[in-house]
């Protein structure tokens, strides 16, 4: 695992997600897409042109049977955090609409802000960046549904996981309320770390050890997607098969995971 | 009908026919125009663009209308500050197709972004550490520039020029020219640059990212020698055009000659360092990041090793050599030759640092994704091509775009 | 763009760039500023028949 940029005292959230607990079900995606009041289309067969904040992708190991395995991979932001916040999106944005927090760690978009140049599309390497082709077009009550902390945003513009930051002001709000001067791992969790019934997803603070995470991300079977292009994402990898943790970078066909190092 | 306002001593068309031209470049800038307004007011759906491809057939017209238009600045520089002075012959030219080069950039831009009446938060909200901000000012302002070069040429038109106010104008301009085209160097260094440097510094993008010096990548470095380069050969190509639509010589071959000998040593001279480049990305930079070259060219249905040949060799080492010999230089059908594989050069180069950089997947479980633009797409790409002939028609016949004109062709 | 943006941060960066910029700027704006004016005049004395 390469040295990752500290945040000094500062918040580093992040997750850890296990690959061998995932079942593929689908459930981060929806609680995704409902937390965030992610819009979506009568006709979504484009995936090209879907929005999917948390999207799991199927991976196989490409060998036949009976050797078939297969893993799925949700894949949120990846909230990189590349060499002092120089993060691969948020530095080529001409209109400074993205922002790395230096506070939490987390890349945020400003859809007021955004003009829709896609620059921060092309620069990210995880497809983790959705462009609003439509404007939303809600089914009739549905607006009724819409989280209010949440801004819907309109046709072109950029828009990402933002791992609930509107959470994260929440808890922070309640926080205060109570008297407290930090918040708790508990009071600050992303929809799709709460929906996922085998609680494949563990969210927290990259930066405490305290929080579950810290520990996670330190385990032999951790790894991070494309570390090699020096992105030095927040979303940690659990597997123990080695084709699994292969499949998370490229490599020469005399390299591997563990010679990288 | 609009003899009073022709050249002196120069033949042009019957109006009639003139206006044939400018109708049926009009129809076509007409269907640009409305899929312009459908992308405008419908929004970026019309296009086939997506998620995977949220750069794609505008963004490589952009690049490629950029470096052909280079040809103005390049020549401005020979003429203006190196005091090349024969090139006075072809200058005029050369700004007229930068203005539309240019021009034509800056709409394709104002259409491809998703909120056009945002398009002003590039300036206002500026991030001085985007290379797309440094190409939004540097493009604006040498657009400014162009359009500053272009003003002198369209008040010595003879109707205009009449003006005694408007007469002084243009003389005047005329007069500090050299510091303005000194001024449209140092923009067009560092726009053309900043272009290169928008895919060069995608280190998430292991097919177009590039190390460099200091904040700049090397492409930053390739994309303003290969504006120098090929842009004027377009200026050459389009004269060529030119002189074969009018029937006439317009341009004396000793000024053709010698353009077309120093874009055949700037094309050499960059086609080493970009064979460099592509050497030293293919055997340390991508396998640094777990890519060997052959995973940019296999495994897609259409981008392969042609497409490197093409733009290098074909595209590249070829019309050098043809321009850079004596003999190339001064058959008019090769070097003719030498100007159109220039063109196609420099634009597969433009196209693979755009698009090939968008297909070409980065995740290991990634696939290829090949996109097809739509009808609007290639209709206003179309468009600054329509705008062009318009924009040209109309400067050769009322403005003396052409300094030899007259000499080369007497009116008995 | 300006020091009153909000982003605006007076480091080395900002002053490089917008720097270059306003230098690139003033020269255009100068320079067509003179011919204007000398235009102006000069159009002034042809009118008066005072050829320079």
């Amino acid at each position: 695992m390469k040295a990752e940029e500290n945040h000094g005292n500062t918040k580093k959230f992040g997750m850890v997600i296990d690959l061998d607990v995932c079942t593929g079900c689908g459930s981060c995606m929806v609680a995704c897409m409902a937390e965030n009041n992610v819009p979506f289309r009568k006709d979504e067969s484009d995936k090209l042109k879907s929005i999917t904040w948390m999207r799991v992708y199927k991976l196989s190991n490409g060998k036949p049977y009976p050797e078939t395995d297969i893993c799925y991979l949700p894949r949120p932001c990846q909230h990189c955090e590349g060499h002092d916040g120089h993060s691969p999106c948020v530095s080529v944005c001409p209109a400074t609409a993205t922002d790395y927090d230096m506070q939490t760690g987390i890349v945020s978009q400003i859809y007021t802000r955004c003009f829709g140049c896609r620059y921060c599309m092309a620069a990210c390497p995880y497809h983790a960046r959705y462009f609003n082709w439509y404007d939303p077009v809600w089914p009739d009550g549905m607006e009724q549904y819409l989280n209010p902390d949440v801004s819907v945003r309109m046709r072109g513009v950029v828009e990402k996981c933002s791992f609930c930051i509107q959470r994260y002001q929440a808890a922070k709000d309640r926080a205060f309320m109570e008297g407290k001067t930090d918040i708790e791992e508990s009071d600050y969790q992303t929809a799709c770390t709460q929906a996922c019934p085998a609680g494949a997803i563990t969210f927290g603070d990259l930066n405490n050890p305290a929080h579950a995470v810290y520990k996670l991300k330190k385990q032999p079977n951790a790894f991070r997607l494309l570390e090699r292009l020096g992105t030095n994402p927040k979303i940690y990898y659990l597997s123990s098969r080695e084709w699994v943790r292969r499949a998370g970078d490229n490599y020469l066909k005399n390299e591997g995971p563990a010679k990288i190092g | 009908m609009d003899s009073a306002f022709i050249p002196n001593g120069v033949r042009r068309c019957a109006p009639g026919k003139f206006l044939v031209v400018l109708a049926v470049a009009g129809a076509v800038l007409l269907w640009g125009v409305y899929a312009m307004l459908l992308c405008w007011f419908k929004g970026l759906n019309q296009t086939n663009m997506n998620n995977n491809y949220g750069f794609a057939l505008w963004i490589w017209a952009d690049l490629a209308v950029i470096a052909l238009g280079g040809g103005a600045f390049f020549t401005g520089f020979l003429r203006y500050i190196i005091g090349k002075d024969e090139l006075k012959n072809i200058v005029n030219y050369a700004v007229l197709i930068g203005f539309i080069c240019y021009s034509s950039a800056l709409l394709i831009l104002a259409i491809d972004i998703g909120q056009p009446l945002r398009g002003w938060f590039i300036f206002w909200h500026a991030n001085v550490h985007s290379m797309l901000t440094e190409v939004a000012f540097c493009l604006s302002c040498y657009f400014g520039v162009l359009t500053i070069e272009y003003i002198p040429l369209i008040l010595e038109n003879r109707g205009i020029d009449r003006v005694p106010f408007l007469h002084h104008l243009g003389h005047n301009m005329h007069d500090i020219m050299a510091v303005f085209a000194a001024t449209g160097a140092f923009l067009s260094f560092f726009h053309q640059g900043s272009l290169g440097g928008v895919a060069g510094v995608l280190f998430g993008r292991p097919f177009s990212f590039r190390e460099g010096f200091f904040i700049w990548p090397w492409t930053f470095f390739l994309f303003t020698w290969s504006a120098a380069a090929y842009g004027p050969c377009f200026t050459l190509l389009i004269t060529r055009i030119t002189e074969a639509v009018t029937g006439k010589k317009l341009v004396k071959d000793n000024v053709v000659e010698l353009l077309a000998k120093i874009s055949g040593w700037m094309m050499a001279t960059y086609i080493i360092a970009k064979i460099v480049d592509t050497l030293y990305w293919a055997n340390v930079t991508a396998p640094s990041k777990g890519f060997t070259l052959m995973d940019f060219y296999s495994h897609n249905a259409f981008y392969g090793v042609w497409i490197l040949i093409l733009e290098i060799v074909i595209g590249g080492i070829i019309p050098a050599a043809i321009l850079i010999t004596d003999k190339g230089r001064k058959s008019p059908a090769a070097r003719t030759t030498a100007f159109v594989l220039a063109v196609i050069g420099v634009c597969v180069n433009r196209w693979v640092m755009v698009l090939q950089v968008m297909a070409a997947p980065v995740m290991t479980f990634d696939k290829w994704a090949l996109y097809y633009p739509s009808w609007q797409e290639v209709a206003t790409t179309i468009l600054p091509v329509a705008y062009g002939v318009i924009l040209i028609a109309i400067s050769y016949r009322y403005l003396p775009i052409f300094p030899q004109e007259p000499e080369l062709n007497p009116i008995d | 763009m300006f020091p009153f943006n909000f982003e605006w941060i007076w480091d080395m960066p900002h002053m490089v760039f917008m720097g270059g910029l306003w230098y690139a700027l003033g020269i255009l704006g100068v320079g067509m500023t003179y011919c204007i004016i000398k235009a102006a005049v000069n159009a002034g004395n042809h009118a008066t028949g005072n050829h320079d």
